[in-house]
């Protein structure tokens, strides 16, 4: 009897085993093509406080160089962003972030508020797959999931993965125990340009009013942040499409007010900036690209240091050896991306091209 | 909740260790309780259902059981002096006491299922008859789940307290345990009372062997449920629903495929049940024996929904072959057309009913009455022809040499799944069209231009199917040959049976066809 009892627990711990090699080679990577799924889990890995913390979709991974906040400024910034990063998502990064660092500043884009739903599993995934495990996670995923999601498929990730044992890639077997990072401190490098082209006139709305859900989130992390000390600025990114409303704006603002946080819309200062919409974005005018963030960066850092208390850490050895290897990874994918631009005129191992069949 | 759900799994889990942590005398009051909380998380409004049938039955039952004691003591006390007349017309006064109150419970409760289940059926029907104008409004009826399956093991434990075969329950917690048991609620099988209750209302301790033996038989269930038959569901469905686009082989593969879907969907649901009894020290009844191993549909329906078979044969056959118009039948027939024919109109008058209440019983369509009969005028074919089989067997020795044995297996699998394509097409001439087309528009080519990859289906999942059928054919031919497959596995060293169980599990957690992209479907008989 004993010697039964003995072989199902080494069978037991050797099924765990498996199952848990399996899962790990199961879940997608996200080291290739569409790689914002592996942003939300790099931040574990860096070895750095930081003193501002930008949270949001991709208005923010996609729009703000931390490099170039770095190099200008020696700002110690990450972005806990991803796409379409819900307003409850981004508290609960914010909130889950909190538990390793207290920043100075946090950064919230608003474009999200304007979802009051949860709005698409892969987008839901690809923000909640890559937290710790901590109570923020068990709350961001039940605040998240739409309805044909449960709880357990994020408890056992394999459960919702499983299927994908007829379609993996090198990169599952090559990444299934360790991953490369894909970006710069939250920052999504495109240095490929396409000239912003027209948009559709904006569909006139039922009812302007931002949802309950989306502004209670917004009002918690407001609280939060002044419970931790924190100075909180709402931004809106300088790109104009998804349309941002005139209703939507006044509502931030009036938020912004009541609640003694400072709002920045960004698409009315374009120029100041010094954006060139025709060379300054990747897709068209939805994001910027490398040149347009790193301008970004330029202009938002000056009003940083003008208005927070932000250290320089560049002279700090510490910081400054961390950060010199961040900069040497930036700066050796600008130089791929731009060799890839003039040797096939597109990007071929980025972005939507660099998806395997 | 659906057996394949995470709910019903942490559901499982829940009831398992409470069962075995409870006092043993608690242990079929909280299955009682987990029942009931099983059948109202899937709607409220069923327990309505569910309660009628139990508090009827168990009135009425008790009822009868008091006339029988009265009965007994009666001719007990007045055993001298009642004479053999008094005493028989005493006991057909009481017989006619209790023939009432079976009645009214018979009444009450198929009525229930008969209005719940076949409303919509009898206005579809009357709505042919009439012009667009003076059309019925459809009834919107809810069908409570498992209602064919607890209502008919219900009324087959009154009609044996009216036998005099089955002692009444005196508890009604019990009974309303028997009616309710929730693991049997889905899909069956339709159990007896005297069986169920040998070990339902016991006290189980927790014992290694009984319980890994019912995890291995639910696994092996999710098994066949999630890899296979949810998995090929959707090329069924594909195949079925667009008749104009797949006819001639493509029907013939449809019929395989459906037969593969319905063995593994239905037998495996069954596994799950059994396990899930077999876990808490719980007997229920086996529903399949290696059905696809029969020689003949005689045969195979003594190992196919063995369940519902008997019930039908003890409850409705044997009652209407003997019923007092049925004799008078029997003895006109002979009379008049004979010893051989007379003889067998009266089986042949049974055997229809049954097969036209099978039929029924299986859905409100006619597609399903169609079925039952087929499989009456095939079964009744069969039997007439068996003088013909005799002579061909003693003429050419071929009886129990494999190769002919082999044929009659596969001839009985092709004709039980030719008929069972009622099941898939959405009326009966359709069927009988598609069915046809087997025949007039065979088309080798389609296994080989690939279009079978356009059944919703990919190559991988054919893979996984192909596995998956030799996996069961294995399992089947050993059982069938050497006995049960846990009982061999669990006389080899533990760490073999227990590498078994978890090499199952990882098989089904990763091959199974379930969450997300997959329609998770209901087990098919869930509704019937």
């Amino acid at each position: 009897m004993k010697k039964r009892i003995i072989s199902g627990i080494l069978v037991l711990a050797l099924m765990l085993g498996c199952l848990y090699v399996a899962q790990r080679l199961l879940v997608p990577k996200y080291q290739k093509g569409i790689v914002e799924g592996s942003m939300i889990a790099e931040y574990y890995k860096d070895k750095s406080d930081h003193e501002v913390l930008f949270v949001g979709d991709c208005e923010v991974y996609e729009n703000f160089s931390t490099i170039e906040l770095w190099k200008d400024y020696g700002i110690t910034s990450y972005i806990r962003g991803s796409a379409q990063q819900l307003t409850w998502q981004s508290y609960y990064l914010l909130e889950d972030a909190l538990r390793y660092e207290t920043p100075k500043v946090v950064v919230f884009n608003v474009l999200a508020l304007k979802y009051n739903e949860p709005q698409n599993e892969a987008y839901n995934r690809m923000s909640i797959d890559g937290m710790k495990w901590s109570m923020s996670k068990v709350n961001d995923i039940k605040a998240s999931m739409t309805p044909d999601e449960t709880f357990v498929e994020y408890l056992f990730p394999l459960l919702r993965y499983h299927s994908r044992w007829s379609e993996l890639k090198n990169d599952d077997f090559e990444h299934i125990f360790s991953k490369d990072l894909v970006s710069h401190n939250g920052y999504y490098m495109r240095v490929d340009t396409k000239a912003q082209g027209d948009f559709p006139d904006p569909t006139p709305l039922a009812d302007y009013t931002l949802g309950d859900k989306a502004m209670g989130y917004l009002q918690k992390m407001v609280d939060l942040c002044k419970e931790k000390g924190i100075d909180l600025i709402l931004i809106k990114a300088p790109t104009e499409f998804p349309h941002w409303y005139d209703e939507w704006d006044e509502q931030v603002r009036a938020f912004a007010e009541e609640n003694g946080v400072e709002y920045i819309n960004y698409i009315p200062l374009q120029d100041e900036i010094g954006l060139d919409m025709t060379q300054d974005t990747y897709d068209a005018g939805l994001h910027l690209n490398t040149q347009g963030a790193e301008k970004m960066a330029k202009y938002f850092g000056q009003y940083l240091v003008d208005n927070y208390d932000l250290t320089d850490y560049r002279t700090d050895a510490s910081y400054a050896s961390i950060w010199q290897e961040k900069v040497d990874f930036y700066n050796e994918m600008k130089a791929q991306q731009y060799s890839e631009l003039e040797q096939y005129g597109e990007l071929r191992s980025f972005g939507a091209n660099a998806i395997e069949d | 909740m659906l057996f394949t759900s995470y709910e019903f799994i942490a559901f499982l889990a829940i009831v398992f260790v409470l069962y075995y942590l409870v006092p043993k005398r608690a242990q079929w009051p909280l299955l009682l309780v987990f029942s009931y909380v099983f059948y109202y998380l899937a709607d409220p409004r069923y327990l309505i259902f569910i309660l009628v049938t139990t508090i009827s039955t168990y009135v009425l039952s008790i009822r009868m059981e008091k006339i029988n004691t009265e009965q007994n003591a009666y001719i007990a006390e007045n055993k001298a002096t009642l004479s053999r007349e008094e005493k028989k017309a005493y006991k057909a006064k009481m017989k006619a006491r209790k023939w009432h109150l079976l009645l009214v419970c018979l009444f009450l409760n198929i009525g229930i299922l008969a209005v719940t289940k076949y409303t919509n059926f009898v206005i579809n029907n009357i709505n042919s008859f009439l012009s667009d104008a003076s059309k019925l409004q459809l009834v919107d009826m809810i069908i409570p789940m498992g209602i064919s399956f607890y209502t008919f093991q219900t009324m087959g434990y009154i009609i044996d307290v009216y036998r005099g075969k089955q002692e009444a329950q005196k508890n009604p917690f019990k009974l309303a345990l028997f009616v309710s048991f929730f693991p049997q609620l889905v899909q069956g099988p339709i159990s007896r009372y005297g069986d169920l209750s040998q070990t339902l209302f016991s006290e189980h301790k927790f014992e290694g062997k009984t319980v890994s033996f019912g995890l291995t038989r639910i696994l092996w269930g999710y098994f066949k449920k999630v890899v296979i038959a949810d998995r090929i569901i959707t090329a069924v469905t594909t195949l079925v629903g667009n008749p104009d686009q797949y006819a001639g082989t493509y029907v013939f593969i449809a019929m395989l495929f459906y037969a593969f879907e319905l063995y593994c969907d239905f037998t495996g649901g069954i596994d799950i049940t059994i396990g899930i009894a077999e876990v808490m020290g719980i007997r229920v009844a086996e529903n399949f024996n290696l059905p696809y191993f029969s020689k003949n549909i005689k045969e195979y329906w003594n190992r196919w929904h063995i369940t519902m078979g008997t019930w039908f044969t003890d409850y409705i056959f044997y009652p209407i072959s003997v019923c007092g118009p049925m004799l008078k039948l029997s003895k006109w027939s002979r009379a008049h057309l004979g010893e051989t024919i007379g003889k067998r109109v009266p089986i042949y008058l049974s055997s229809f009913v049954v097969w036209f209440a099978t039929g029924i019983w299986h859905g409100a369509a006619w597609n399903f009455i169609v079925w039952g009969l087929m499989n009456f005028v095939v079964i009744m074919i069969s039997q007439e022809l068996e003088p013909l089989y005799a002579k061909f067997h003693h003429r050419f020795a071929v009886e129990g040499k494999a190769p002919w044995e082999a044929f009659r297996i596969i001839r009985t699998i092709l004709l039980m799944s030719c008929i069972r394509m009622f099941d898939c097409y959405r009326d009966v001439p359709l069927t009988f069209k598609m069915v046809g087309t087997m025949f007039t528009q065979a088309d080798l080519s389609v296994f080989t231009n690939g279009s079978l990859l356009g059944l919703g289906i990919t190559a991988a999942d054919y893979l996984v199917l192909v596995v998956g059928f030799v996996i069961v054919l294995s399992v089947s031919l050993y059982k069938y040959h050497r006995g049960p497959v846990r009982e061999a596995l669990y006389a080899k060293p533990a760490a073999v049976y227990y590498g078994a169980m978890a090499l199952l599990f990882v098989i089904t957690i990763i091959f199974g066809a379930y969450g997300a992209g997959y329609d998770s479907s209901q087990f098919i008989y869930n509704q019937f």
